[in-house]
């Protein structure tokens, strides 16, 4: 057992959903040509001035509700002053002293099924940055500014986690949440959703926080996790062999696997944050934090605990069906079809069969080949007995590759289930006269053997016959010789 | 003459058609021609747009429209931006740059049918109080060729007072309307902070620029207040107040207005201008006001408060000016922060970088709570010293400089002599309160200025009392030799 302990605070930043830039007009659609997307304000001419996005502002506030925190009546936009060539102010607009949202919280759950509540130390409104682009010029480079100006929510944690999976639980969680709120697309191959960890190490049963390194832009969940990982093994391997960790930034390598020093506290910049005088304080009086308050969706947690009570699943189901707001539509589509009585039923086709259909198509709920009708169709053959729950994966299968109906494939198939006893049991008979070694194994005490039997059956119906109605006559004509 | 009828003139004639705006316009143009070069109180002459701009407004005469600036000709400082014309803020840095766009005051100002001979002269981005900074050299005091004209705004205020032009817009971020108009013997009004877009205004330090005006009366300046003054959603800190009708509001009698003397300026003052001041006094309570003294203990802080907010705003607005987007770029750039340094280093000059850097300095970790926080503590007493010297009286009085004008080269490498130019004007940036500047005599054959300041949104109230010791007095209508 390790006698270090790794403390981690993530800084998610949140592309929000807005159709206009946060301080100008400019579209914020993404992979339009370069500098297509950027206007006068965007490229920072000579005498222009930022205007703040309101749709930005309801967003940061909604996410504010969600997790509890306090929504500031009164919060400043700062400038965060540095030269960058893709920051074409010389200072990004952002929230320093007083943000817009401060003192949430979540609760994750974890793989051995505890729960854990994160702190939120704040959420602050602030513009993105553009791009700078190396491919394809020689000895220059270029710079796209469509992305400047992109609102973000910054997200900002307490210190509360303990290992890389609890830092990656968190940050799903955000993800999850972000997307129920519809504030975020939270795609992360296009940078809409990415976090910057904290991470440092102290011995077991200190109180004092290590020095910390940051790891910057970590834009998938894998990476935090190898990152993180990563990063807790060098600062205790470079502990124990007598160094010191320093307080800088780190930029994670997911080619080589490694972090790497990117410029230290010393080489830091001084951002020299102060007030915008360009922008007034933002206000939010309580009538527009209510009138936000009333278009909240129903949240992750409050719909598991609901499906968890309604439809008698585990905590764990509910939470992995409810970590989409599509996925758990999707779920309740389906249960209202097959009912509730059926309920776990549908959570393990939807976790099971669906899911690792999505999975390897790489596509979303939404745009699944085989719709919720159309899975509920299936399941109500498994519950009436058409088919067993082994033919409707054969099913499953044919619907998402021809996208019919399940009766239709059932029907062209032929793969309705034998429930006629005396079918099933001249096939029994059968399947035992063809296998005396078997039989007489089975009789002498290999009760395993049972499985044998019920193989050679089903192979010989080529699956269709009902595996209950299978059960019962098999065990007594078996059981029947044996005990006679 | 022409050069010598009011605004209101101007507009009767063009509106009786007794003269065109082709006319007019080729006046001023033969005027400046032969006279600007002994002042150099322009940057860009534009000709032919001006003939353009007069042949379209004697269109619309003909066509029956009548409009109190149609026809009427003016010069823009260097520092609003206008669309397709050079906007050179008085620096190397912007030599090259034409905007792509008017600023508000210009497009106000064009759509109420102006017609634009140029661009004035001024200080380097405005950082200045003697227009010796400008790139373009310094501009002349048409009283005194060896004189200055004072700054930012010298080429406007220069400009009105050689009767170049009907009126001149000017920018005000520390007495830079109020200084030069006392310099040169005319009207200075620096509207309320928020009265006048700010947007397209090239900006010095965001939260003390303003907009406004130089005009030969305060009749004159209330008419262009009319056009300029109201909301801009371009502009997050113009104020969506109602605008009044300023010139209905000339000609109120003044019986019961309460003026305040300012006793912290008087306290050293030269006997000359404060026998001037005494003077305007009298004539203040001939008109029926009631004049008594009150006092902002906090006001002479002003200029060092001044010079730690408005240096720190400008190191950040000037950011932007890194040759990479637009503006002056250094040849041969050998990467990145050699592009940066050499490109601000060769585009800026001297004042413009002891103003940066100073900015910088105050901004910078370890320093910001000692100055920057400090100073905007400061202004907030300065601001309630005047609040409560206004629920007193309804305007305060005091000379708008210590000195008439100086000579060129005198101060230039004293800048905190230069800095006390603007002591007595620097208050009302800082309060964000309106004040003007109108002449009241003369000490050494050279034009010295009074300076009225009101409470927010006081025009009407200041330009009346403008107006009404304007009517008992013939200081406004001298005209310096040669330009009479």
């Amino acid at each position: 057992m390790s006698s270090w302990e790794t403390v981690i605070g993530l800084e998610i930043h949140a592309q929000l959903a807005t159709k206009s830039k946060i301080f100008s007009a400019s579209a914020t659609a993404f992979g339009a040509p370069p500098n297509t997307q950027a206007n006068l304000v965007d490229l920072a001419y000579p005498g222009v001035l930022p205007v703040l996005n309101a749709e930005a502002v309801r967003m940061a506030v909604k996410f504010g509700l969600a997790i509890g925190a306090t929504v500031a009546h009164r919060s400043v936009f700062a400038r965060k002053n540095y030269f960058y060539p893709d920051l074409p102010k010389g200072y990004q607009i952002s929230q320093y002293e007083l943000p817009v949202v401060a003192r949430g919280s979540l609760t994750v759950m974890l793989d051995d099924g505890t729960v854990k509540n994160i702190g939120i130390t704040r959420a602050h409104l602030e513009e993105d940055a553009g791009k700078s682009l190396h491919e394809g010029l020689a000895n220059a480079t270029g710079i796209d500014l469509n992305r400047a100006g992109t609102p973000l929510l910054e997200i900002v944690s307490e210190p509360d986690m303990r290992s890389a999976k609890e830092a990656v639980a968190y940050m799903k969680k955000i993800h999850t949440l972000v997307r129920y709120l519809e504030i975020c697309d939270g795609n992360m191959q296009e940078g809409s959703f990415r976090c910057d960890a904290n991470v440092s190490v102290r011995p077991k049963g200190r109180e004092k926080f290590g020095t910390r390194a940051e790891i910057k832009n970590l834009n998938s969940f894998r990476f935090v996790e190898k990152a993180i990982q990563y990063e807790i093994a060098r600062q205790i391997e470079l502990i124990e062999s007598g160094g010191t960790v320093v307080q800088e930034t780190r930029l994670y390598d997911s080619d080589k696997d490694e972090t790497r020093s990117m410029r230290s506290k010393e080489e830091a910049n001084d951002y020299r944050y102060f007030p915008d005088p360009d922008l007034l304080p933002l206000e939010i009086n309580s009538a527009f934090i209510e009138a936000v308050r009333a278009t909240l969706p129903e949240l992750p947690d409050e719909k598991a605990a609901r499906f968890a009570k309604e439809f008698a699943l585990s905590a764990y189901d509910a939470g992995v069906l409810c970590a989409s707001r599509e996925l758990a539509a999707y779920f309740e589509s389906v249960v209202s079809g097959v009912g509730a009585g059926h309920a776990k039923l549908a959570a393990n086709w939807v976790m099971g069969e669906l899911s690792s259909a999505l999975n390897r198509d790489n596509v979303d709920v939404g745009s699944s080949r085989v719709k919720s009708s159309q899975l509920t169709g299936l399941l109500l053959r498994i519950v009436d007995a058409t088919i067993s729950g082994k033919i409707a994966k054969e099913v499953f299968e044919a619907m998402w590759s021809e996208g019919k109906p399940a009766d239709a494939i059932i029907e062209a198939k032929g793969l309705r289930q034998i429930t006629d006893s005396g079918a099933i049991e001249a096939v029994i008979d059968a399947v035992i006269a063809a296998n005396p070694k078997q039989l007489a194994d089975y009789r002498a005490g290999k009760d395993k053997l049972f499985g044998f039997f019920v193989g050679q059956v089903m192979k010989a119906t080529a699956g269709k016959a009902n595996p209950a109605q299978l059960n019962e006559l098999l065990k007594t004509k078996l059981d029947g010789v044996k005990h006679a | 003459m022409l050069h010598n009828l009011n605004i209101g003139e101007l507009a009767d004639r063009l509106a009786k058609r007794q003269i065109s705006s082709v006319e007019l316009t080729r006046h001023f143009l033969g005027r400046i021609e032969r006279l600007n070069p002994a002042l150099n109180a322009f940057i860009t002459l534009t000709p032919e747009r001006a003939m353009q701009d007069a042949e379209s407004a004697d269109r619309l005469l003909a066509g029956g429209e009548r409009g109190p600036l149609l026809g009427i000709p003016l010069i823009h400082k260097d520092i609003f931006c206008t669309d397709g014309v050079r906007t050179s803020c008085g620096s190397r840095m912007l030599d090259n740059f034409v905007a792509p766009y008017d600023a508000t005051v210009v497009a106000r100002l064009k759509a109420a049918g102006t017609v634009m001979l140029g661009k004035s002269n001024m200080d380097e981005f405005a950082m200045g109080s003697s227009n010796e900074t400008s790139y373009y050299g310094p501009v002349r005091n048409p009283w005194n060729t060896a004189k200055v004209p004072g700054g930012s705004s010298g080429g406007s205020a220069a400009a009105t007072a050689a009767r170049l032009t009907p009126f001149a817009t000017g920018t005000d971020t520390g007495g830079s309307i109020r200084q030069p108009a006392a310099l040169t013997g005319v009207t200075g009004l620096k509207p309320t902070y928020g009265r006048v877009s700010r947007y397209g205004l090239v900006a010095f330090a965001s939260s003390l620029d303003q907009a406004g005006v130089f005009a030969r009366s305060a009749a004159d300046a209330s008419a262009v207040l009319q056009v300029m003054a109201g909301f801009d959603p371009l502009d997050s800190t113009s104020v969506d107040a109602p605008v009044p009708d300023y010139s209905a509001a000339l000609g109120a009698p003044l019986k019961g207005l309460k003026i305040g003397l300012l006793r912290e300026f008087f306290e050293g003052l030269e006997a000359r201008n404060a026998g001037l001041i005494q003077d305007a006094l009298k004539i203040y309570r001939s008109l029926g006001a009631e004049t008594l003294e009150v006092s902002l203990p906090h006001l002479p802080l002003s200029v060092p408060t001044y010079y730690v907010v408005a240096p720190a705003e400008c190191s950040s607005n000037l950011s932007r000016f890194d040759g990479v987007r637009f503006g002056y770029r250094c040849s041969n750039p050998k990467d990145l922060a050699d592009l940066y340094t050499r490109s601000r280093g060769e585009g800026f000059g001297a004042e413009v970088k002891r103003r940066i850097m100073t900015g910088t300095y105050v901004l910078s970790a370890g320093y910001f709570d000692a100055y920057y926080l400090k100073a905007q503590k400061v202004r907030r007493l300065i601001t309630d010293d005047f609040r409560a010297a206004f629920a007193k009286v309804d305007l305060v009085i005091s000379p708008t400089t210590p000195t008439p004008a100086f000579d060129i080269g005198a101060k230039m490498h004293d800048p905190v002599t230069m800095y006390l130019n603007d002591i007595y004007t620097i208050g009302a940036n800082l309060a964000g309160l309106p004040g003007v500047s109108l002449p009241c005599g003369f000490v050494d054959e050279l034009p010295m200025g009074l300076q009225l300041v009101g409470p927010h949104f006081a025009e009407a109230k200041l330009l009346n009392a403008a107006h009404q010791f304007q009517q008992a007095t013939d200081w406004h209508r001298r005209a310096p030799r040669g330009y009479e």
